[in-house]
């Protein structure tokens, strides 16, 4: 079992070395990069900016709903949803929300491809077939801190509008919780991971669609194996890195 | 002409290719014949270098194939068109753009000069009104003469096929039949089939190579292959009554 897993490990990193091996025709990959970033971006942007707004605004009220003592000043609520947005949220769930939306979509396709023999005939054509098809996902996803970015504002907004329309704090209250103890180095550290994630993202999908063996059935079995190693791994990087950056 | 001499492949304890030898010729249709699980798929991809053989060399007009250097292999692979079982068209791009792919990839032709072979290479497969639909919006006989095109758009000179008219209608089978030895004779390519079907056999087997549990049974051509004493080839061929009648007809005459 041990083996099998280091051996999975291994392969995982000689992928890497493939996808930057032989690239693909620069006026051929540039259209492919579009497309990912139409498929893996753009297309992400909805269901992340619903989400962010949404969690936001209970993060909110969830923080007003504990502030029962006089004592606790009410910027509170615009602190703490600040700090949980850019700390944990959006870098570290929306990640996992999209292992789930991108790492199904990239395992999939990879994965038909590979069923259906399209793999096999960009090989026989003489294509690297991982670097035609993995690294336009890396390059793509190089943009996902636009996502993050976008998700961290959507999401300190929806706190505010849960807080200010709700009728749990001012506006002014709000927004004076968000500068209050402001660390630059948190938009940094928030960063930081949302980049190792993107990474992350691209590639282990990309890698259980490409070795996978077997038919439809085996697709989607590849699928949830991506999204729960995607998941475990994101999860314990961010704890890594967490007591790397902040400690 | 391609040279196999001596292969052998195995996947863990199971010996598929026992040492198998033989020469495809250039300008003929090659028949690799055989049971299922007798090793022709893996005879195919071991030549393609989908499967590296565990022993044993294939030369590709002199060029042995394990002697290659990866850029040797990969210009080798630009000479070779292949055309897949289930076709193996890219989903997302119509069948103007899969037959233009290989052009896109390794040539620096300008897009009217890949426009005007994608379309001299699809009127050549009877498909000119496709050009802009989808694959999955063309028959299964429809996807096959794409695959065709785009096999042979690069000028390959090996052009292998995987049960090339598997799935097909009699009709359709019989197109995609001869329309492959039209163009393996037209451009003097080396063709590499790989089938069962007995149809193929007889309508364009210039030379067959019959395998049985991994080992060359009989080689020769589709008129031997009816004056053959062969156990094995005559045990695989003429389990059909039909070919039974067909081979005592040929044989009277």
């Amino acid at each position: 079992m041990l083996i099998r897993y280091l051996s999975q490990i291994g392969k995982y990193f000689l992928m890497w070395k493939e996808i930057f091996n032989k690239p693909t025709k620069w006026s051929v990959m540039k259209g492919l990069i579009f497309k990912e970033i139409d498929d893996l971006i753009i297309g992400s942007l909805g269901i992340a900016a619903f989400i962010s707004f949404f969690v936001g605004g209970v993060v909110a009220i969830q923080t007003a709903l504990n502030l029962t003592s006089p004592l606790i000043p009410k910027y509170l609520i615009g602190y703490a949803t600040r700090q949980s947005i850019i700390l944990e949220f959006a870098p570290t769930f929306i990640s996992i929300i999209m292992a789930g939306k991108m790492g199904s979509f990239i395992t999939s396709s990879i994965g038909t491809m590979r069923v259906t023999e399209q793999i096999d005939a960009l090989e026989v054509m003489g294509v690297n077939s991982l670097n035609y098809l993995v690294f336009p996902k890396i390059i793509a996803l190089l943009l996902y801190p636009f996502l993050i970015g976008i998700s961290m504002f959507l999401g300190i907004f929806g706190g505010f509008c849960a807080s200010v329309y709700g009728g749990f704090g001012s506006s002014a209250n709000f927004i004076d919780g968000l500068q209050q103890d402001f660390i630059p180095f948190h938009i940094t550290y928030a960063f930081i991971k949302t980049f190792i994630f993107a990474i992350l993202l691209a590639t282990i999908p990309s890698f259980h669609g490409y070795y996978m063996k077997g038919g439809a059935l085996e697709v989607g079995k590849a699928s949830t194996v991506a999204f729960v190693w995607t998941s475990v791994t994101i999860i314990l990087l961010n704890y890594i890195l967490t007591q790397l950056l902040l400690t | 002409m391609i040279e196999v001499k001596n292969i052998e492949k195995s996947f863990g304890d199971s010996k598929v290719l026992k040492g198998v030898s033989t020469i495809f010729e250039t300008g003929k249709t090659n028949l690799i014949i055989g049971q299922s699980g007798s090793g022709k798929t893996v005879l195919l991809k071991s030549l393609l270098g989908i499967h590296t053989p565990d022993s044993g060399t294939i030369s590709f007009d002199g060029r042995i194939y394990s002697e290659l250097t990866p850029d040797e292999k990969r210009e080798l692979r630009t000479e070779i068109g292949m055309v897949f079982q289930g076709s193996a068209l890219f989903d997302s791009m119509t069948v103007s753009e899969n037959v233009a792919f290989p052009l896109r990839m390794f040539t620096h032709n300008s897009k009217s000069e890949i426009q005007d072979r994608v379309d001299f290479v699809l009127k050549r497969v009877n498909l000119v009104d496709a050009h802009h639909k989808l694959p999955s919006e063309i028959s299964g006989g429809m996807q096959k003469r794409v695959a065709i095109a785009r096999a042979i758009v690069n000028n390959p000179k090996y052009l292998f096929c995987d049960e090339p008219n598997s799935g097909l209608d009699p009709n359709s089978a019989i197109l995609i039949d001869n329309l492959i030895e039209e163009i393996t004779q037209e451009y003097n390519i080396t063709t590499v089939i790989n089938t069962h079907d007995m149809n193929s056999v007889m309508e364009i087997g210039e030379k067959i190579i019959f395998l049985k549990n991994g080992l060359k049974a009989w080689e020769g051509t589709r008129e031997e292959i009816f004056r053959t004493d062969n156990e094995a080839i005559v045990e695989f061929v003429y389990s059909s009554n039909l070919f039974k009648k067909v081979r005592e007809a040929y044989l009277k005459e």
